[in-house]
């Protein structure tokens, strides 16, 4: 077990050195320069501080020596310095990994608590009223534009009823609350935010719930534990739940890489200072060390999401566990 | 005591009280604007977009700024002199300012300040006007004088620029960026907390040289979304915004916004415009020009697109500057004109297709401007029906901020771009119009030259006498309506709402910012009372 | 039919393809026409679903609208599906070599940022609609590769094309007369969410701005508008997100019944 994880480990090296080289072409050759210029010109901000800054960052030297001294700083672990404002990209980066992660955590969370329930109880019946009624209410979920949703419920919540903050992710005299009141605070303003992302979540992974319990039900062993006399309660988690939450777990897995990702459109429309928007800002501005670190981190982490399901899926099912040793 | 000794005392106790009670300004209360980006830097010589130019802005002061009613007055200097025929400017600096931190201000601090100004190593925008000067000599603590190699009228708004402190910066780099996020400055504000990309927040500097600022706290919250913005007004998140036209005359109309907001329409300091680039065929007779300037119709566009907040554009001053002339007329909407003056120059249609052609072309361009701007995008498409009408055909392309600047006005790749320019409070717009100024990255891409406008701009910067600069921007406004490098379009009015709470908003040509020190809230109105003074 | 969802699904995009053929005929107006007394108003008698900032019809642009989120929907599946049908079923068919080569540059491609991709290329390039469909196309046939190679793995070993090639069939009839229409089932199941996805998709870069640019019409690009008038003018937020909703749901629809069909 042990070998094959090292194994996956070191395989996962070369293949987000190919993804950063395919990056950094793609920044590169993509047309724009970096830039901190106003969209409204005023003529007293002059524009030949480009070319000086461009000697400064280095990039009037060709394109693989640049790569090359990248390539020289991530050995040492540096992400270089941002173009915007000089600050540490790492720096940049981890002051927003908690507020994403928080959101996107909670989101995966919710989803969970709230889909795989309705996914069991719609295989233990199926058809009936709950199941066709979920079924239509997830098939709807799962179509909405998640921006749109967003808007209505800003538009409901916010303004015409003002019962939640509108954007951000605390009140203005936070620090002057109680512990409990910040974390009232906190809540309130995040409610919609980690809403609106689970939708399309909820609706995907209680379709699967659902669809994986019922083939699991269906087993013959299920079968064979309701003939030994098993009490139905055993049956169904006991059994039956253990197979069916494989798939979950494999997309569990495969979300861990979405957790450090975050979408630009709703932490624009919620002003939440999230990754999402960081990484949105660095290609507009051509931040070019800023989109190479996301990358870097976006594709190591999408490897190792993929590299956990593989090794939950394989220990949780006996039969892969064993065929490996 | 006896009654008759404790008299006095209690006249004089009452005379105080009934002072201080009288005294209607209170203290207190949070002023929260919405800023659609965070700062980048509070090191001001760095600062080149605005959010970081308008906290700069609260935080540090200038040699001079402008009054309300744009004449350059002291801000940190008291009075100063032109001497040697225009060559150097003596400044007397006020004393008993003191940098945040305490310390004094002297003239130490404006020396240093100019020598990072003119530091290669630093990455400053601000170096141009600078540039200029030929020697700087510090006569005494609060004295210098500033002499330039040549007369530079210019040179005295440019002392506008926040002077730093010597103190705190001598020895360090300033390009770091943890100086950018520790002000120190003169100004009415100083730097309390900087969430970065949540807010900034400044708290009164209760030595203020001026007088301490009534309103405690300023705070920017960033929200990266204009709408989000507008709906934070709406439920008194945010206390003041910029309104887009329709917001401005639509969305501002329920009864809510009336009882809590204040609206102001004030003349904007920018101007839209339509640039051609001079280096194409099509556009180098002067009477081709003029013709498209007769065939829109700019009243339609500020209609239109601005909902009636603004002006015609009739050339690049803007309409409050002293330096503008309302002799120059803009060019009526006349088709009919328009379609002569291209006859003259070779262009019908002969084949009766609806197109203007000579031989054998059609009478096309593209028009290109920036994305993210719906103002300008709307104003291509209803100049492009406009040109359609009399047999032109403009194609309309939309590129993104940073491949624009540099793709296609760095490389002069274009036919005509439409874009804003947003004027400093000093006229002098030498850089957009003198011919020297084409290289890449300057601000003459069109390719202008005019050796007349070329001598009075040059004359102009040269003389200190605002009567002979007038004389010299006006004979240049006349001369640019005529030439049409660009089709001036409009000015855009400045379009906001301020929370009523808020009180001595005093608007005035300069805005309403100016005196935003004296801007103060009832103690009953306050509404973020948690903040102590 | 039977098959009520499937039915559902192929009437609802029926309709919204006869929308977006017929564009011209069905539209009230010339959906940059702007109509200057009529800014931002109400729906009415002469607007039915009202007009937007700049006084243009809502109700021709979503109808011109359903032209261009339609065609980048099913342009840019479409071109995801057939790199992915080529690669998927070379490397399902040839094994070895090849299938490890095409294997792990589509797990490169799984792994690749393919947003940043999107945002750079929308951002920097051109905003035409090709452009659009193409990266869109060319960043998402990865699924469809594998599906098919999945098939392709399984179906290979079949008698029916073991007779093939008894008869002397090349490789390329083999894969494309047999195999393919054979394996059909799961990949058009998956082009349909792909159409979904890519309308969706389309919707959130023309409302981030990145997308189509206006004046033409996408409801994506109608939706900018809705921010800024979220409490004065519920027709710019209401229709083009109902009808983003309802084309996905149509394709859902669809894929759902094709799901029933082929299981």
């Amino acid at each position: 077990m042990l070998t094959y994880i090292f194994r996956r480990l070191l395989a996962m090296i070369p293949l987000v050195l190919g993804i950063s080289l395919m990056s950094f072409a793609i920044i590169h050759l993509a047309p724009g320069r970096p830039s901190n210029v106003d969209q409204s010109l005023n003529p007293k901000i002059s524009l030949e501080t480009r070319m000086r800054l461009e000697k400064l960052y280095g990039l009037d030297k060709p394109i693989h020596l640049q790569y090359l001294n990248w390539l020289k700083m991530m050995a040492r672990f540096e992400f270089g310095k941002s173009f915007s404002d000089n600050r540490p990209v790492s720096e940049k980066i981890m002051e927003r990994i908690p507020i994403t992660l928080t959101i996107n955590i909670i989101s995966m969370i919710f989803i969970l608590i709230i889909a795989i329930p309705i996914g069991i109880k719609s295989a233990l019946n199926p058809g009936s009223l709950f199941d066709k009624s979920m079924a239509i209410a997830v098939f709807i979920g799962f179509c909405l534009p998640g921006f749109w949703i967003a808007l209505l419920l800003m538009n409901l919540f916010c303004i015409q009823l003002g019962w939640l903050p509108l954007s951000g992710i605390k009140s203005l005299d936070f620090e002057y609350l109680s512990f409990w009141q910040k974390a009232i605070d906190l809540s309130r303003h995040l409610v919609l935010p980690i809403f609106v992302s689970s939708i399309a979540g909820l609706a995907g992974i209680s379709r699967y719930m659902r669809s994986s319990m019922i083939e699991a039900l269906s087993q013959p062993f299920i079968c064979t534990a309701r003939a030994k006399g098993l009490p139905e309660s055993t049956v169904v988690y006991k059994h039956a739940l253990r197979n069916a939450i494989l798939p979950i777990v494999t997309i569990l897995g495969l979300s861990i890489p979405g957790l450090l990702g975050g979408s630009v459109i709703f932490e624009s429309v919620f002003a939440i200072p999230g990754l999402g928007r960081l990484f949105y800002e660095a290609v507009m501005s051509r931040d070019y060390p800023l989109i190479m670190a996301e990358v870097v981190l976006t594709a190591g982490l999408t490897m190792l999401g993929n590299l956990i399901a593989d090794i939950s899926y394989a220990y949780a099912d006996p039969r892969i566990r064993f065929r490996k040793q | 005591m006896s009654h008759l000794k404790k008299l006095p005392m209690i006249m004089v106790a009452f005379l105080f009280l009934s002072s201080v009670c009288a005294y209607p300004q209170d203290h207190g209360d949070a002023f929260v604007s919405g800023s659609i980006s965070d700062a980048r830097t509070l090191m001001p010589l760095l600062a080149s977009d605005s959010a970081s130019a308008d906290a700069c802005g609260m935080i540090f002061n200038g040699l001079v700024k402008f009054d309300k009613d744009l004449n350059l007055t002291g801000d940190l200097a008291q009075s100063w002199e032109i001497k040697d025929d225009g060559l150097a400017i003596v400044f007397h600096l006020k004393k008993d300012v003191r940098w945040h931190d305490g310390a004094p201000f002297t003239a130490d601090d404006v020396a240093f300040t100019y020598s990072k100004l003119i530091d290669p190593d630093l990455r400053t925008p601000y170096s141009g006007d600078f540039e200029r000067v030929r020697s700087f000599e510090i006569l005494d603590e609060h004295t210098v004088k500033i002499t330039y190699k040549e007369p530079f009228a210019p040179g005295l708004a440019s002392w506008g620029m926040a002077i730093i402190p010597k103190h705190l910066l001598a020895k360090k780099d300033l390009n770091l960026s943890e100086l950018s996020r520790n002000p120190v400055g003169t100004g009415p504000y100083k730097l309390k907390k900087w969430s970065s990309q949540e807010e900034i927040e400044l708290s009164v500097n209760r030595a203020y040289f001026e007088k301490k600022p009534f309103i405690s706290r300023y705070i920017y919250r960033i929200i990266p979304d204009e709408s989000t913005i507008f709906l934070e007004m709406q439920i008194q998140g945010v206390d003041s915004s910029a309104l887009t036209p329709l917001q401005y005359k639509r969305q501002t109309d329920t009864s809510f916004f009336k009882t809590h907001y204040h609206k102001f329409n004030l003349p904007g300091m920018g101007y839209t415009y339509l640039g051609y680039n001079l280096a194409n065929p099509k556009f180098k007779d002067k009477r081709i020009r003029q013709a498209l300037n007769y065939a829109v119709n700019k009243d339609e566009l500020i209609k239109m697109v601005l909902l009636g907040y603004g002006k015609v554009a009739d050339g690049p001053f803007a309409p409050q500057s002293w330096a503008h002339t309302s002799e120059v007329k803009p060019a009526s909407f006349n088709r009919e004109i328009a379609k002569e003056l291209l006859k003259q120059c070779g262009w019908k249609d002969t084949n009766n297709d609806g197109w203007l052609d000579k031989e054998g072309q059609i009478f096309e361009f593209t028009i290109l401007t920036n994305q993210g701007n719906e103002e300008r995008v709307k104003t291509a498409e209803i100049i492009q029906k406009r040109l359609k009408d009399i047999g032109i055909r403009v194609k309309i392309k939309v590129v993104e901020w940073n491949v624009f600047l540099t793709e296609f006005i760095g490389k002069r790749n274009f036919e005509t771009v439409l874009l804003g320019w947003s004027l400093p409070r000093e006229p002098d717009n030498y850089d957009i119009w003198h011919s020297s100024k084409t290289k890449e990255g300057e601000f003459n891409f069109i390719g202008y030259k005019n050796e007349e406008v070329d001598r009075l701009l040059t004359e102009a910067r040269k003389t200190f006498d605002q009567e002979k600069r007038k004389h010299c921007y006006n004979k240049i406004q006349e001369l640019l309506y005529e030439d049409q490098p660009y089709m001036f379009l409009y000015v855009p009015d400045s379009l906001s709402a301020v929370n009523k709470r808020f009180r001595g908003i005093q608007p005035a040509p300069a805005g309403i910012g100016y005196n935003f020190i004296d801007w103060w809230v009832p103690k009953p109105e306050q509404k973020y009372r948690m903040l102590e003074n | 039919m039977k098959n009520k969802t499937l039915a559902a699904g192929l009437l609802i995009i029926a309709i919204l393809s006869m929308m977006a053929i017929f564009a011209p005929l069905i539209s009230p107006t010339d959906p940059s026409l702007m109509d200057q007394n009529n800014l931002l108003a109400p729906p009415s008698y002469t607007h039915l679903l009202g007009t937007d900032s700049m006084g243009r019809d809502l109700a021709s642009r979503m109808i011109y609208g359903a032209r261009i989120s339609l065609s980048i929907g099913v342009i840019a599946m479409g071109i995801a599906t057939i790199i992915g049908l080529i690669l998927g079923s070379a490397a399902g068919f040839y094994g070895g070599v090849i299938d490890t080569l095409i294997m792990r540059f589509t797990d490169i491609m799984l792994c690749f940022p393919t947003f940043f991709l999107i945002l750079t290329v929308a951002a920097t390039l051109e905003s035409s609609i090709f452009n659009i469909m193409a990266i869109i196309g060319l960043t998402g046939w990865m699924g469809q590769a594998r599906l098919i190679r999945g098939e392709i793995l399984s179906l290979k070993e079949r008698e029916f094309i073991q007779a093939s090639r008894a008869i002397g069939c090349s490789d390329f009839r083999i894969i494309f007369r047999h195999l393919i229409p054979n394996a059909i089932g799961p990949v058009l199941v998956n082009a349909t969410l792909g159409i979904a996805g890519a309308i969706l998709l389309e919707s959130g870069l023309s409302f981030l701005g990145l997308g189509v640019q206006p004046p033409t019409p996408s409801w994506g690009n109608i939706l900018i508008e809705s921010k800024s008038t979220l409490g004065v003018a519920w027709w710019i937020t209401i229709f083009p997100g109902l009808a983003i909703l309802i084309t996905i749901l149509g394709f859902n629809f669809i894929s759902e019944g094709l799901k029933k069909r082929y299981a």
